[in-house]
C-alpha cells in the first residue's frame, strides 16, 4: 500500500565519513578541542606576557591594605581596609544603585507606558513626550545633566534648603535624619512579619473562598491595612522607642543623620528615568498586544474595569513584557558602570579603577569585575526567566 | 577626549596584554620605533604647562618636551612624536602592552610602581610635592583646619592614598570625591562639591588657572608629601632605558654647561672638553645607546636645555609662574643633578 520504498534494515555498514551521526560527533570533537586549544593559548600566551615584563601576578593583593577612602560604604571601611574589602564596598555600592534603579524604572515604566495609552489626550501626549525625550538622548549626557546642571544649581551647605529643619538639602547631598532604635523596637519588626504571614493567609483563603462560593472580601485592602496598621500599633503601645539624630551643620558639612550623596542621586535619577522610557514602550506593546476582543469579553462578563485589567489584560500582556523587560534590567545595571564619570564610588570606580591603578593587576582586576557583572547579569536572567515561567500563560 | 574613549583604550590594552605574542616588544623599542619612524607618547589628558594641547592643537608642556628629546635623539626631529593622552588609570597598562614607547604624564616614581609594574622610572623632570587648593570664601589657612572636608582627587593617584594618610594621622575626617580626568575633578570643586581640590602642585597651579574665577581659589602653604615627576619605560629593555634616562640627562647638563638652543652652534667650536664630549665633537657617546654621535647637539637645539622647557611651560615665562624652587640646578641651590658625560 505504502509507496515508500522500503529501507533495508541490514546491509554493509557504511563508513564513518558517510554516517552522519558519526560525522557530527567528530565535528563536534574537533570545535571543543579548537576551543580549548584557543583558551590554552591565551593563557600560557599571558602568563608569558606577563612573566617577561616582570609584572606581578596573582591575587594576592586582595589581602593588601587599601590605604585610601572611599566616600560612600555600606558596610565598614576605612584606608586601612583591604583591596579585597574595597571590591566589596564597590560591589554593594553597584547593587544598591542597581536595584534601587530596576525598582524605580519599573514603577515609572509601567506608569508612563500605562498613561501613553491614557484616552486623555494631554496625559497620552506628555507620556509620548516623556519617552521620546528620554530614550533618545545618550544617558552619559543625562548623568552629566543631573550631575552638573542640577548640582550648581544647588545652594552652598552653609545655606541649605531645610524642610522642617530635620531635613536638607545642599550642593553636598541630602540628609536625612537617622532613626536610632532603643530596647523593645525588636517587637516592631516582628508585627511586620506577622502582619505579612496574615495576609499570605488571608489572601489565600479569600481566594479558596471565593472558588468555592463566589463571595470575596477586600482581601488587598485589608492586608494593606494589616501590613502598615499592624506595626504603627505596635510603635504606639511600646511607646515610640525611636530616636532621630537630625544632621547638624558642623565645620564645613552636615555629620550625623543619613547622607545621600549626590553622585548617587545623579545616576540613580538618570538610570531610573533613561530605562523607564524604554520600560514604558515594553509595557504600552504589552498591553497593545492583547486583542481587544479579550476586553470586550470580559466585560461582556459585566466585570468591573479594574478586574478586567488585573484579571485579564495584565497577565495576558506580561507574557509580551517580561522577555524585553529581562534586557532593560540587564543594561540598567550595566549601565550602571557610568558612575565612574560622575565619581560614584561603584565597582568600576572603586575596584576597577583606583584599586587597578595603585596594584597594577589589570589583569585580576579586569578579570573579577568582568566575572562580577556576568554573574549579577545571569542571575537577574534567570530570575527573570522562573518569573517568565510562573506568569505564562497556562494551557488548559 | 572622551570618557568613552578612555575606557576603551584600557580594555584594548588589557586584551594587548593578554592576546598579544609575547617577547614582541621587549628589548627592541629602538628597532621598532624607527620602523615607525615616530617615538609614541603617553601623555596626560590635559593639564597646561606638563601636556596639553594648546590652541593649534599642538601639544606643549614640560612633559611634552622630554617625549620631544627623546624623539630629537632618535630620529634627530622633534616633531616625530605621536602624543598618546592617557588618564591617570590607564597610563601603566598602555605602557606596559607596548601602546606606548614611554610614558611621560606627571607620573610620581613610587616604590609598587617600580617593582611591580614591570616598569622603570628614568629620572625626574620635575620634583613636585602634594598640596591643597581650597576657595577663599572657605576662610581656611591651613590644611590643619580641613577636619570633616569634602576632598575632590583624581583616580588612581599617589594623591588618593597621601592624603587619606595624612588625615588619619592627623585624625581628622574627610569625604573623598574620586574623579576620573582632571577636567571632571576641576567641575566638582567649581560647582560646590568638595571644599578642596587637592593634586601635586604644580597641578594645581594648572588647574587654578582653569577656573572661570582664579583669584577666588588660593593654594595652601603645606605640602604634605614627595612627588618626583618623571618618565617611565618598560623594564627589560635597557637600551631604551638609557635612551630616555640620557635624554633627561642631556637637557640637565646643557644647563649646567651653559649650553641652551640659541648658543648650540657656537658651542660646537667650544674648548670646554665637557661641552664637546656632550655634543659628540669629542667622541661619541651616542653609540652605546644606538644612536649618532650628535644625539645631544639634536635635542639641545631642537628642544633646548632643562631652564629652557621649564621656564616656558611652568616657569615665569609662563601662566604657571611656578618658582624653580628645588628644581634648580644642584650648583644652585636646587638637587636637579645629572651624573657626567664622560
Amino acid at each position: 500500500m505504502s509507496a515508500r520504498p522500503k529501507v533495508p534494515t541490514q546491509g554493509p555498514k557504511p563508513p564513518f565519513w558517510r554516517d552522519p551521526a558519526k560525522r557530527a560527533l567528530v565535528f563536534q570533537l574537533l570545535l571543543v578541542a579548537g576551543v580549548a586549544a584557543f583558551l590554552l593559548t591565551i593563557i600560557g600566551n599571558t602568563q608569558a606576557n606577563l612573566a617577561a615584563r616582570g609584572i606581578t601576578t596573582g591575587f594576592g593583593f586582595l589581602n593588601d591594605t587599601a590605604g585610601f577612602g572611599i566616600v560612600q560604604t555600606l558596610i565598614d571601611y576605612s584606608s586601612q581596609s583591604t583591596y579585597g574589602r574595597t571590591f566589596v564596598v564597590g560591589l554593594l555600592n553597584t547593587l544598591l544603585v542597581g536595584g534601587l534603579g530596576v525598582l524605580a524604572a519599573t514603577i515609572v515604566g509601567f506608569i508612563v507606558g500605562i498613561a501613553r495609552l491614557s484616552p486623555n489626550w494631554l496625559i497620552s501626549r506628555l507620556a509620548n513626550g516623556y519617552i521620546e525625550i528620554f530614550r533618545n538622548i545618550p544617558l552619559l549626557l543625562q548623568i552629566f545633566f543631573w550631575y552638573f546642571a542640577v548640582l550648581r544649581a544647588m545652594p552652598s551647605a552653609r545655606d541649605s534648603m531645610s524642610f522642617g529643619e530635620v531635613i536638607f538639602l545642599n550642593v553636598r547631598g541630602l540628609y536625612l535624619p537617622q532613626p536610632l532604635f532603643e530596647s523593645g523596637f525588636g517587637l516592631i519588626p516582628l508585627a511586620f512579619v506577622v502582619a505579612i504571614v496574615a495576609s499570605i493567609a488571608l489572601t489565600i483563603w479569600n481566594k479558596r473562598r471565593h472558588e468555592a462560593t463566589g463571595k470575596r472580601l477586600p482581601a488587598g485592602w485589608i492586608s494593606l491595612a494589616l501590613i502598615v496598621g499592624l506595626p504603627l500599633g505596635v510603635l504606639v503601645v511600646t511607646g515610640v522607642p525611636v530616636t532621630w539624630e537630625v544632621p547638624e551643620l558642623r565645620g564645613f558639612n552636615f555629620r550625623g543623620g543619613i547622607t545621600v550623596i549626590p553622585e548617587f542621586l545623579a545616576l540613580w535619577l538618570a538610570l531610573s528615568i533613561y530605562t523607564a522610557s524604554f520600560i514604558a514602550e515594553i509595557v504600552r506593546s504589552g498591553i497593545q498586544a492583547i486583542s481587544h476582543g479579550q476586553t470586550e469579553a470580559a466585560q461582556a462578563l459585566s466585570l468591573p474595569q479594574g478586574l478586567v485589567l488585573r484579571l485579564v489584560v495584565i497577565p495576558q500582556a506580561l507574557r509580551v513584557i517580561i522577555p524585553p523587560l529581562t534586557s532593560q534590567y540587564l543594561n540598567l545595571i550595566k549601565n550602571s558602570s557610568l558612575a565612574t564619570a560622575i565619581g560614584y564610588p561603584d565597582l568600576v570606580s572603586v575596584f576597577a579603577g583606583t584599586t587597578l591603578n595603585q596594584t597594577g593587576q589589570a589583569i585580576e582586576v579586569i578579570a573579577m569585575t568582568m566575572a562580577v557583572y556576568l554573574t549579577i547579569s545571569l542571575l537577574v536572567s534567570m530570575f527573570m526567566n522562573w518569573f517568565n515561567a510562573r506568569v505564562a500563560l497556562v494551557e488548559r | 577626549m572622551s570618557y568613552k574613549n578612555n575606557k576603551l583604550v584600557m580594555l584594548t590594552s588589557v586584551a594587548a596584554l593578554v592576546l598579544g605574542a609575547s617577547a614582541t616588544t621587549q628589548a627592541a623599542t629602538l628597532d621598532d620605533t624607527r620602523e615607525r619612524g615616530v617615538v609614541q607618547c603617553g601623555v596626560s589628558d590635559g593639564l597646561p604647562g606638563f601636556s596639553a594641547p594648546d590652541d593649534q592643537g599642538e601639544w606643549q608642556g614640560i612633559d611634552v618636551e622630554v617625549c620631544r628629546a627623546v624623539a630629537a635623539a632618535v630620529f634627530g626631529d622633534a616633531e616625530a612624536v605621536r602624543y598618546v593622552p592617557l588618564n591617570a588609570v590607564e597610563r601603566f597598562t598602555a605602557l606596559q602592552s607596548g601602546e606606548v614607547d614611554v610614558l611621560s604624564r606627571n607620573t610620581t616614581w613610587t616604590t609598587t610602581r617600580d617593582t611591580t609594574l614591570g616598569l622603570n622610572f628614568a629620572g625626574v623632570t620635575f620634583y613636585d610635592g602634594q598640596g591643597f587648593m581650597v576657595s577663599k570664601d572657605l576662610g581656611v589657612s591651613s590644611v590643619e583646619e580641613l577636619d570633616g572636608a569634602a576632598i575632590c582627587i583624581q583616580a588612581g593617584t599617589t594623591t588618593e592614598l597621601n592624603v587619606a594618610d595624612y588625615f588619619r594621622a592627623h585624625d581628622m575626617q574627610f569625604d573623598p570625591i574620586v574623579f576620573d580626568t582632571s577636567e571632571q575633578t576641576v567641575g566638582g570643586f567649581e560647582a560646590g562639591r568638595c571644599d578642596v581640590l587637592t593634586s601635586d602642585t604644580s597641578q594645581l597651579a594648572a588647574l587654578r588657572i582653569q577656573l572661570s574665577d582664579p583669584d577666588n581659589a588660593m593654594i595652601l602653604p603645606e605640602v604634605i608629601s614627595k612627588e618626583p615627576l618623571g618618565p617611565v619605560v618598560r623594564q627589560g629593555d635597557d637600551q631604551w632605558f638609557n635612551i630616555v634616562k640620557w635624554s633627561l640627562f642631556a637637557m640637565l647638563n646643557a644647563e649646567e654647561l651653559g649650553i641652551s638652543s640659541d648658543n648650540v652652534d657656537e658651542m660646537l667650536n667650544s674648548e670646554n672638553p665637557n661641552v664637546a664630549r656632550l655634543l659628540g665633537q669629542d667622541s661619541n657617546f651616542g653609540e652605546g645607546m644606538g644612536l649618532s654621535a650628535d644625539w645631544a647637539y639634536n635635542i639641545i637645539s631642537q628642544v633646548g636645555n632643562y631652564a629652557e622647557i621649564y621656564d616656558r611651560n611652568v616657569g615665569m615665562d609662563s601662566p604657571l609662574q611656578i618658582e624653580r624652587g628645588i628644581n634648580e640646578l644642584w650648583n644652585n641651590g636646587g638637587i636637579q643633578y645629572a651624573p657626567p658625560v664622560r
